[in-house]
């Protein structure tokens, strides 16, 4: 009951009270308020924007992703493992290093003016999202196509149909589960993005998460900033909602086979795959590696400059970059230890507790997956204030909420595990003498050891990168964090700040690919997004 | 008596699963429970392990009432038919799981871990990963581990089901020994009868939820008593006579030519020192051995012994 009872209350204090606390503020104080704030033609044009820019970014995701789904799909080739690993690099990176490169890219090129111009333009905000995005349609539609039995499709092209018709009448309907699913999650993340949009869409682009940051930070308003929440969360939870219902409608059973792909057999064949390959390496590694060579640019030539002034106390930062990091994985140590024993409790609990509890606990645990970073970091900064549960401007609060968002996904990883083990296990385990705490600790962790370990993992890179709440809970100026710091740098010009952000975002994206990448060996199916 | 279950009864939801059963079991007996899946035999198992939690009755320790004590605290030893060993952990520390829980030290577990590979035919296994092992050799594993902590009680759950039918014969056999040598009391649940007969002091055959006949296989064999368990231990043919019913036993029957009835071949099987013959006989074929081949197909004359026939009492 008690590995019950710790998680339930964690969740209930530091997510549901906070929710509700901007519920209330939100509707309770000024009802009239949240009706004008909703109709007000600013708003209506914010929720216009945030809708029309996700729905595009999907869509580009989805089509710049074609070419190498299609090719991990049906094709043979060396290193096509290696592919479908790198493709999610850009994926788990977090969400200011994406801002970060594309600014690094701009800056590279001169897009910023001239002909070509992406700066604080919708295309850069556009094309961040596709190229962090692409990973969700390659992994999801290119794993299940690789799996699908393709004699359906032999079968068409033997009654006369081309092999664009077999794809289109045959293949496409039975890729289905596969697009809507990785559609409509993709759709969900564009639509809560927030650092791409705050860094690359400019003053005049606002998307509900970043017009709630104003509202909040920059201009105080807070009941006008909690009835944007309110908004924002009944949009994310419908999507959410939405999302699972198409999910069950379009599951069909497929037969699923194995591997099927054939090496390219002729020159023309060969050719369309290399051409597809470079394509994709070239849209998905050019920014990257104009952020490593931006990093390394300063007066004029190639140096380690920028990562040595990391030290250094700049006027805009109130403290060095350095003493950021330093910050940061202390926050991602302790988010991830949080995660550990707060995730391990709520797996255990779950697969072992009564079916009420049981139920109860797997969907609290969820829960904050469907709500967006901002409106938790907003909820709890303005709800935690009174008495013990005064943390606002605490050391603890940073950790502890970052730590909420990477919960789900440790329970996410782990729980499947434990519900795999075969009973038989602890019940012979039981009969040999181990009493029920202590099954659960030489089976359940020693068997789900490896998946939490991944999970822990994956909160550690999301605490490292974390920037929605944290832009929330963590300003407290010697609380100071990477991302945070980044954006700082990157909001104001100047080349040697520009330089210093390229390479606190070149430290940042190291560590996140090494821990997600030590990660994905050890357990592949864990992390649960991909 | 060491075990003593008494009316024990085990619901699932509404379905009775083990209805009213009562046994004994002597001190260094193996009992068999027989019986087609779903009969109870298993879920009665569980019930004596502490795996499930009886509706009603007792289960007895040698005068103990133990029927709430959790499983953990029992001392019983269990085999699964799918061996369910740690997958996680080598052959070794299989082994030495109970004696851990018991508190041996590493020393002491290494050596009594060793004994027992060298006692199932498995020296040297330890240091190796459970997952590259044959079944039979994932079964000696499961056997060792059960028995390692010296268990008052084993509880084998069809632990031969999944092996081929060769490795099935082989370790049937030693565990047949091994019981024996170890004087081990045993509950030994497998729905094949040949399995129970070789190795059980006595045997239990259950049907929905009730144990009907319990006896040494002998006893049950020559007087099955009920009609179930007379088609269970292979008497498929039933007669009337003087308004009582029989199962006609292998042994009641023979081919003499002054036999007063007579019969139609139906197959005649090799058994090595002689051959099984079904019979097409009015009221069903009749099983019986004969030490010379016949032609299937031919017409023999047969007579009954009377006083071999097995009276079926119930209904």
């Amino acid at each position: 009951m008690a590995l019950a009872a710790v998680p339930a209350a964690f969740v209930a204090v530091f997510f549901a009270y906070p929710v509700a606390t901007l519920l209330v503020r939100g509707i309770g104080l000024d009802p009239g308020r949240l009706l004008d704030v909703i109709t007000g033609s600013r708003f209506l044009k914010v929720i216009w924007f945030t809708t029309w820019q996700a729905g595009l970014s999907t869509l580009l995701a989805g089509t710049l992703a074609v070419p190498l789904t299609w090719a991990i799909a049906n094709r043979q080739f060396t290193g096509r493992r290696l592919a479908r690993v790198l493709v999610t690099v850009p994926f788990v990176l977090p969400t200011v290093v994406v801002a970060g490169s594309f600014i690094g890219l701009m800056d590279r090129f001169g897009l910023d003016q001239g002909t070509i111009r992406l700066r604080h333009t919708v295309w850069a905000v556009l094309l961040a999202h596709a190229f962090f995005n692409i990973a969700v349609f390659v992994r999801s539609v290119g794993g299940f196509w690789t799996q699908i039995d393709r004699r359906p499709e032999d079968a068409a092209r033997t009654l006369g149909a081309s092999p664009w018709l077999a794809f289109r009448e045959v293949t496409l309907p039975r890729l289905r589960p596969s697009i809507v699913a990785a559609t409509s999650v993709v759709f969900l993340f564009s639509f809560t993005s927030f650092a791409v949009i705050l860094l690359l869409g400019g003053p005049r682009r606002s998307s509900i998460e970043t017009e709630i940051y104003r509202y909040a930070v920059t201009r105080s308003d807070i009941s006008t900033a909690a009835a944007l929440s309110i908004v924002q969360m009944v949009a994310v939870v419908s999507l959410v909602v939405a999302n699972g219902w198409l999910q069950r409608r379009v599951a069909g059973r497929q037969g699923l086979v194995a591997d099927r792909a054939v090496p390219a057999q002729t020159r023309r064949q060969r050719t369309r795959l290399v051409t597809m390959l470079a394509g994709t390496a070239l849209l998905l590694g050019l920014p990257l590696a104009v952020l490593v060579e931006r990093s390394l640019a300063s007066g004029g030539g190639y140096s380690f400059a920028n990562y040595q002034a990391l030290g250094e106390r700049v006027r805009l930062l109130p403290i060095s970059a350095a003493d950021a990091l330093v910050n940061s994985l202390a926050f991602a140590v302790v988010a991830a230890g949080i995660a550990l024993v707060i995730g391990g409790m709520a797996s255990l609990a779950i697969v072992h507790g009564t079916r009420s509890v049981s139920r109860v606990l797997d969907l609290g645990m969820l829960l904050p997956l469907g709500t967006s970073a901002v409106t938790l970091g907003f909820g709890v900064l303005i709800s935690l204030d009174r008495g013990v549960l005064d943390l606002r401007g605490s050391w603890w609060i940073v950790p502890i909420t970052q730590s909420l968002i990477a919960i789900p996904f440790v329970v996410r990883g782990v729980v499947p595990v434990l519900r795999a083990i075969d009973p038989a296990l602890r019940e012979v385990a039981a009969t040999l003498g181990a009493a029920p705490a202590r099954v659960r600790r030489e089976i359940d962790l020693r068997i789900g050891a490896r998946a939490l370990a991944t999970g822990v993992g994956f909160a550690f890179a999301i605490s490292l990168g974390e920037f929605g709440a944290t832009s929330f809970v963590g300003r407290r100026s010697d609380l100071l964090t990477v991302p945070l710091a980044i954006q700082r740098l990157l909001s104001t010009p100047g080349d040697l700040l520009r330089g210093q952000a390229m390479a606190l975002s070149v430290i940042l994206m190291l560590v996140t690919a090494v821990v997600v990448f030590v990660g994905d060996r050890l357990h592949p199916k864990a992390g649960g997004m991909l | 008596m060491t075990l003593s279950i008494e009316s024990l009864t085990v619901l699932y939801g509404d379905k009775v699963a083990v209805d009213n059963v009562s046994l004994d079991i002597a001190v260094g007996d193996v009992l068999a429970l027989v019986g087609p899946s779903g009969c109870g035999k298993s879920t009665l198992l569980r019930a004596i392990a502490g795996l499930v939690e009886p509706a009603e009755g007792r289960v007895e320790w040698q005068g103990r009432d133990i029927t709430h004590v959790p499983t953990h605290q029992r001392g019983v030893g269990l085999m699964f038919q799918d061996h369910a060993l740690f997958t996680h952990r080598d052959v070794a520390d299989n082994i030495g799981f109970g004696l851990k829980m018991a508190g041996v030290g590493a020393g002491a577990r290494a050596v009594r871990t060793e004994e027992l590979l060298v006692l199932v035919g498995l020296e040297g296994f330890g240091p190796r990963s459970v997952e590259g092992l044959s079944g039979g050799e994932a079964q000696r594993v499961a056997l060792a581990r059960a028995l390692a902590p010296e268990p008052a009680l084993l509880l084998l759950d069809e632990p031969l089901a999944s092996l081929d039918r060769a490795r099935r014969i082989e370790l049937n056999i030693e565990l047949a020994r091994l019981l024996r040598e170890l004087e081990q009391t045993a509950v030994y649940v497998t729905h094949d009868q040949d399995e129970a007969f070789s190795l059980a002091d006595d045997v239990g055959v259950m049907h929905q939820g009730q144990v009907l006949r319990v006896g040494s296989p002998g006893d049950v064999w020559r007087d099955p008593q009920f009609e179930i368990v007379a088609r269970f231990v292979g008497h498929e043919a039933m007669i009337e006579r003087d308004g009582q019913r029989f199962a006609v036993r292998p042994d009641a029957v023979s081919i003499a030519t002054s036999g007063e009835l007579v019969g139609r071949v139906k197959t005649c099987a090799f058994q090595g020192d002689r051959y099984a013959l079904t019979i097409d006989v009015d009221g069903g074929p009749w099983r019986l051995f004969h030490s010379v081949a016949v032609e299937p197909g031919s017409m023999v004359r047969l007579s009954l012994d009377p006083t071999r026939l097995a009276r079926i009492t119930d209904i």
